[in-house]
């Protein structure tokens, strides 16, 4: 153990293989923790649950008499004789319309029936599921922008069901990634509508740089997942950054169609329930691909063409917490936590010099060994270290000398009944043994209920905190317990003096 | 060398001074209440780094007044160039807010700034993170108190219990009393605490019980103060080194560290005092004598 780990110390030195990652209060990063407004998905969820239902029962011939959608909750009325029917369907495990039985050993949707009126709405594992999915989703998005950005390894993890935790080392400056994640980029190409009675139904969009408020159809004729490429352009021909893309077989089938048959008419570019431009479509366009106009400057376009190229999130994501720290401060924080450390060391070193001689300079051997140790397993468990943490093995200095205290006074009272300088010592450690187990025990409990409920740099103070404990527990037991040995064989028939 | 103070002289009149410390920083706690950081509070914290000999805070204020950020605090952190700024905000999700911040204050402010540092904390997070800081000194003194229960008999964990509750009560009161921040670092502070105190109660007790086995002649008055003697020069010294170390931290560790050292400094006074003077003084109340440690082995 004692090899495996010094070894693994000193290949730190030699090749650098494996290094303490140093956390982001330390070496300057930014912490961004997103959230996902999850509550449009579930809407469309339900929207497209609500079709289903249709045709299902459109395929098993059952008579709908009324089916909705109120707030959350589905209703569906059908004729009395089909209760039973209904029922049986929506309670089956191996219901096709209200799945999940055997996975979760509950259905999709709960059903309450109320006389010849089924409420229906998403049970739990129903929500968890589109959550989990949409999440994953918005994972790949998010992991999509911030690669593109070219940020220094990103660390990018799932929290619960509908968060997304990212570290961002080495950047002082989130704001640009702040931008790019709060965006949607749900981009659609729709056409100006004349009358409000279209059958797809119409709502008023503002145009983002006059404020003008065009009439659209809500007909999407091509959308952002139509799309294949995009990117930022120079236009030589009136001099205007614009963002030119490419489309998808399906999407330029579909636009080349619509400009055939709109000539004249406004085409509407929405991204996020704002119009990005309307030209007037002058003439067919075939080859798949165009171009986006808005008055860009050459950092929006760029920024806009990365957003089309990762794709639309599910939904908006929140930013709920974020912790930023400057590479300077950070630097001065290590500087600091150095300082203190080696400080504080010399000052439990020299006062244990002080108060126990030979003794004291064992149990100072036997620290510096334990904190070889505890630096060897942080890397070898590639742990973070944090300002917090650092605070920990200063801790750990301070308390580990208790142990080799208690045994050494333990010593002191045995010495004093018993002449035999041998079995003085053997019953001194053993008597100690439980005293010191049941004492940093104690402390343990503290610190994995510490790296339970901490987060961030407090979980790296608990970290060190632990290991800290069990590598002085074996520092005292192997090293500080073989060296008094040795030194009590050697002054066996003297009389050995604690002070 | 054997030692014998009298400590157990003290016990009553230093147990009506840790009662009144208790009720002074109850009555702290429920009439102040504590003072938290973002972390808990939510909001936007700004440390701000000022590029002039001795930056006026009050221009600094005034600048920050100029933005229209509702209340603000401004504080000097650590040097004199270094101020840490606070105010409300619950919206976090405009992204180019710090960037405005950062070009509105630079057209107040002559001098040239750094943000050094800057934390966002909404209000759903911070509730979150108070919950759980609060679910974690509970879970802690629970886990303590059920390990005590497993190793020692019920009149030990009371006295054990009684001790953690006395340095965690008044640690949190003098933070109140001070108006220092309660933050994140604070809560692993007191947890530590928890455990640092503990493991000072239970050397002692650990004493009290082999002794009780040694001696039965000897009451437990007597024989509380025989133990806190005996392993007097090992509380003092582990106190020492521990108090040493957190010394070193607090001088030299950075203003990041100060609240969390302090809070440290003070509880392993605290918890040195309350494993001495709250612990065994209610061993004495419950009567504990050798019946009591033998029943349990037998």
């Amino acid at each position: 153990m004692v090899i495996v780990s010094s070894s693994n110390f000193l290949d730190l030195d030699l090749d650098n293989q494996k290094k303490i990652k140093l956390g982001l209060d330390l070496q300057g990063g930014s912490y961004l923790l997103l959230e996902l407004d999850n509550e449009p998905v579930i809407k469309q969820k339900l929207q497209s649950k609500l079709l289903e239902i249709k045709d299902y029962f459109k395929k098993n011939k059952i008579k709908i008499l009324s089916l909705k959608l109120d707030d959350k909750l589905i209703k569906l009325k059908v004729s009395k004789d089909d209760v039973e029917k209904v029922e049986k369907i929506f309670n089956d495990k191996e219901s096709t319309i209200n799945p999940y039985y055997f996975q979760y050993k509950g259905h999709q949707l709960n059903v309450k029936i109320n006389g010849d009126v089924f409420n229906l709405e998403l049970s739990k594992y129903g929500i968890i599921l589109i959550k989990n999915a949409s999440l994953d989703q918005a994972i790949e998005i998010v992991r999509k922008r911030v690669d593109e950005v070219g940020t220094n390894e990103p660390n990018i993890l799932k929290r619960g069901n509908d968060r997304i935790l990212l570290e961002l080392p080495g950047l002082d400056n989130p704001d640009r990634i702040k931008s790019l994640l709060g965006k949607t980029a749900d981009l659609a190409f729709r056409l100006e509508s004349k009358s409000s009675n279209e059958s797809f139904g119409t709502e008023k969009l503002k145009l983002i740089e006059t404020g003008e408020e065009l009439l659209l159809s809500k007909r999407v004729i091509i959308s952002g997942d139509n799309l294949v490429d995009a990117s930022p352009r120079m236009d030589s021909l009136n001099n205007q950054t614009v963002v030119s893309f490419t489309l998808d077989r399906v999407g330029s089938k579909r636009f080349a169609q619509a400009t055939k048959r709109n000539i004249g008419t406004r085409l509407a570019i929405v991204l996020d329930g704002q119009i990005i431009s309307a030209p007037v479509i002058r003439d067919v366009i075939a080859g798949g691909s165009g171009q986006i106009s808005g008055g860009f400057t050459f950092q929006s376009a760029t920024d806009l063409a990365l957003l089309l190229r990762s794709g639309a999130l599910p939904a908006p994501l929140n930013i709920i917490e974020e912790r930023t720290v400057g590479p300077d401060l950070g630097q001065d924080s290590i500087n600091a936590g150095i300082l203190s450390l080696i400080i504080g060391f010399l000052l439990v070193i020299g006062f244990m010099t002080l108060k126990y001689r030979i003794f004291g300079i064992i149990a100072n051997f036997t620290l510096i060994i334990n904190l070889i140790l505890l630096i060897s397993i942080l890397t070898l468990l590639e742990a973070t270290l944090t300002l917090p943490g650092i605070a920990g093995i200063i801790l750990t200095v301070g308390m580990a000398v208790d142990a080799n205290v208690l045994i050494f006074e333990r010593i002191k009272e045995e010495t004093s009944k018993e002449k035999n300088n041998l079995i003085a010592f053997d019953i001194g450690y053993s008597k100690s043994k439980i005293t010191i187990l049941d004492a940093n025990i104690t402390t343990i409990i503290a610190a994995i209920i510490l790296f339970i409920f901490g987060s961030g740099p407090v979980k790296g103070f608990s970290i060190t905190l632990c290991v800290g404990i069990l590598t002085t527990l074996f520092s005292v037991f192997f090293i500080a317990r073989l060296l008094t040995s040795i030194y009590v064989k050697i002054n066996k028939h003297k009389e050995i003096i604690i002070k | 060398m054997k030692k014998d103070y009298k400590f157990n002289q003290y016990y009553k009149s230093l147990n009506i001074f840790s009662i009144t410390l208790i009720l002074l920083s109850l009555i702290f706690l429920i009439f102040k209440g504590l003072n938290y950081g973002v972390d808990f509070k939510g909001g936007t914290l700004i440390e701000i780094r000022v590029e002039t000999e001795k930056p006026d805070i009050e221009v600094l204020r005034s600048s920050f007044n100029k933005l229209n950020l509702g209340k603000i605090s401004i504080k000097n952190f650590g040097s004199d160039n270094d101020f840490v700024v606070k105010f409300k905000r619950d919206e976090l999700n405009d992204p180019e807010f710090i960037e405005n911040l950062q070009k509105n204050l630079s057209q107040e402010l002559t001098q040239d700034f750094s943000f050094r540092r800057v934390e966002n904390v909404g209000p759903k997070v911070s509730s979150e993170l108070l919950k759980a800081g609060v679910t974690a000194i509970c879970l802690s003194l629970i886990a303590m108190l059920i390990y005590i229960w497993i190793r020692f008999e019920w009149q030990f964990s009371v006295g054990a219990i009684a001790a953690l509750f006395h340095d965690v009560i008044i640690t949190l009161g003098i933070f109140s009393a001070l108006s220092l921040e309660i933050n994140l670092s604070i809560v692993a502070a007191v947890l530590t605490i928890v455990g640092y105190s503990m493991n000072d109660t239970v050397v002692i007790y650990d004493r009290v019980r082999e002794n009780l086995k040694k001696y039965s002649d000897i009451k437990i008055f007597d024989l509380t103060n025989l133990s806190i003697n005996e392993t007097l020069s090992r509380t003092i010294i582990t106190s020492s080194t521990t108090l040493l170390a957190l010394v070193s931290i607090f001088l030299f560790g950075g203003e990041i560290l100060k609240g969390f050292s302090l809070a440290m400094i003070l509880g392993v006074i605290l918890g040195t005092y309350s494993s001495i003077f709250i612990a065994n003084p209610l061993l004495v109340f419950f009567k504990v004598s050798q019946k009591t440690v033998l029943k349990e082995d037998n």
